[in-house]
């Protein structure tokens, strides 16, 4: 079984990099681009079976370690 | 008096963090992150700059998951003093030991140059030395020093004299120009300048020195 998180800084966080994407978008010609927020995934290979289980494994797992919640948000799909 | 450096694999500021404490007085043993103990009888430990576990995930982020540094909270939840520089500030907020935390620069480059600060807080072993109001020079080195705290978190730094220093150019976008914070019981402090950087005549200036000399006396007088 697969785990994707997905790790995003909050909203109100200033996300730098995400504005230097968009600037460089813009600077290619793509109009209507208002905004850009860059995360990250992490994938898991889980050895159980149970998805419920596993949820719970992988969100605490987000909270220890993968995402800072001071700053960042996480969302989890189980694959 | 003891103090110890913890050294990450990546941290390259260890050395130079115990010159600088030897340098004000103190006995100082180097602390490998593997360890699950601290040497017996430390007054204070260090956490240097550097990028530990090459700053993988987050910055500080793995490193403050070591074994060592669970030890390290507990000696500051027990009322032990605890500091850090640089990455050692971003290792502190992520174990929550300090509130925020450090992300990439506004300007999404590095800087290194010497910076001005204000000394907001002397009321602190490591800031006493220090007169309020007063601008030293340090030098700054970091890629991720942009502090973030919400407003209501920053409100309430100021109103407890939690601010250490603050920036008088803000170089790293930091929220309310924040470039060191200490905790509620006032004996953890994170900064992202280097004091030990500037803290003896060969390096050109000495604003780094009152640091760790207070620290010293601090113990000296307790």
């Amino acid at each position: 079984m697969k785990a994707r998180v997905y790790v995003m800084l909050k909203n109100g966080v200033l996300d730098p990099q995400g504005a230097a994407v968009q600037h460089a978008l813009g600077a290619l010609g793509f109009d209507g681009v208002s905004g850009v927020r860059q995360g990250k995934v992490i994938e898991l290979d889980l050895a159980g079976t149970d998805a419920d289980a596993a949820k719970a494994q992988v969100t605490e797992m987000c909270e220890k370690l993968l995402a800072n919640t001071v700053i960042e948000n996480y969302s989890i799909e189980i694959v | 008096m003891r103090a110890g450096v913890v050294v990450f694999p990546g941290s390259n500021c260890d050395r130079d963090m115990a010159v600088a404490l030897k340098n004000a007085g103190f006995d100082v043993s180097m602390i490998w992150h593997k360890n699950t103990d601290l040497p017996s009888g430390l007054d204070v430990i260090a956490i240097p700059g550097g990028f530990s576990f090459g700053d993988y995930l987050r910055v500080g982020a793995i490193a403050a998951r070591s074994p060592i540094c669970q030890s390290v909270i507990r000696f500051a939840d027990a009322g032990g003093y605890v500091f850090g520089v640089c990455n050692g500030f971003q290792v502190l907020t992520e174990t929550g030991l300090l509130p925020g935390a450090l992300l990439r620069n506004a300007g999404l480059k590095y800087v290194c140059r010497h910076e001005s600060l204000t000394v907001r807080s002397t009321n602190s072993a490591y800031t006493g030395g220090y007169s309020a109001g007063q601008q030293i020079t340090v030098p700054i080195a970091h890629h991720d020093g942009n502090y973030n705290l919400p407003q209501d978190d920053v409100a309430r730094l100021f109103d407890e004299d939690r601010v250490a220093f603050t920036y008088d150019n803000n170089p790293n976008g930091s929220v309310a120009d924040i470039a060191g914070v200490l905790s509620e019981n006032r004996r953890v402090l994170g900064m992202m300048p280097h004091p030990e950087r500037l803290a003896e005549e060969a390096h050109g200036g000495t604003d780094g020195k009152p640091f760790f000399a207070n620290l010293f006396d601090q113990f000296v007088s307790a």
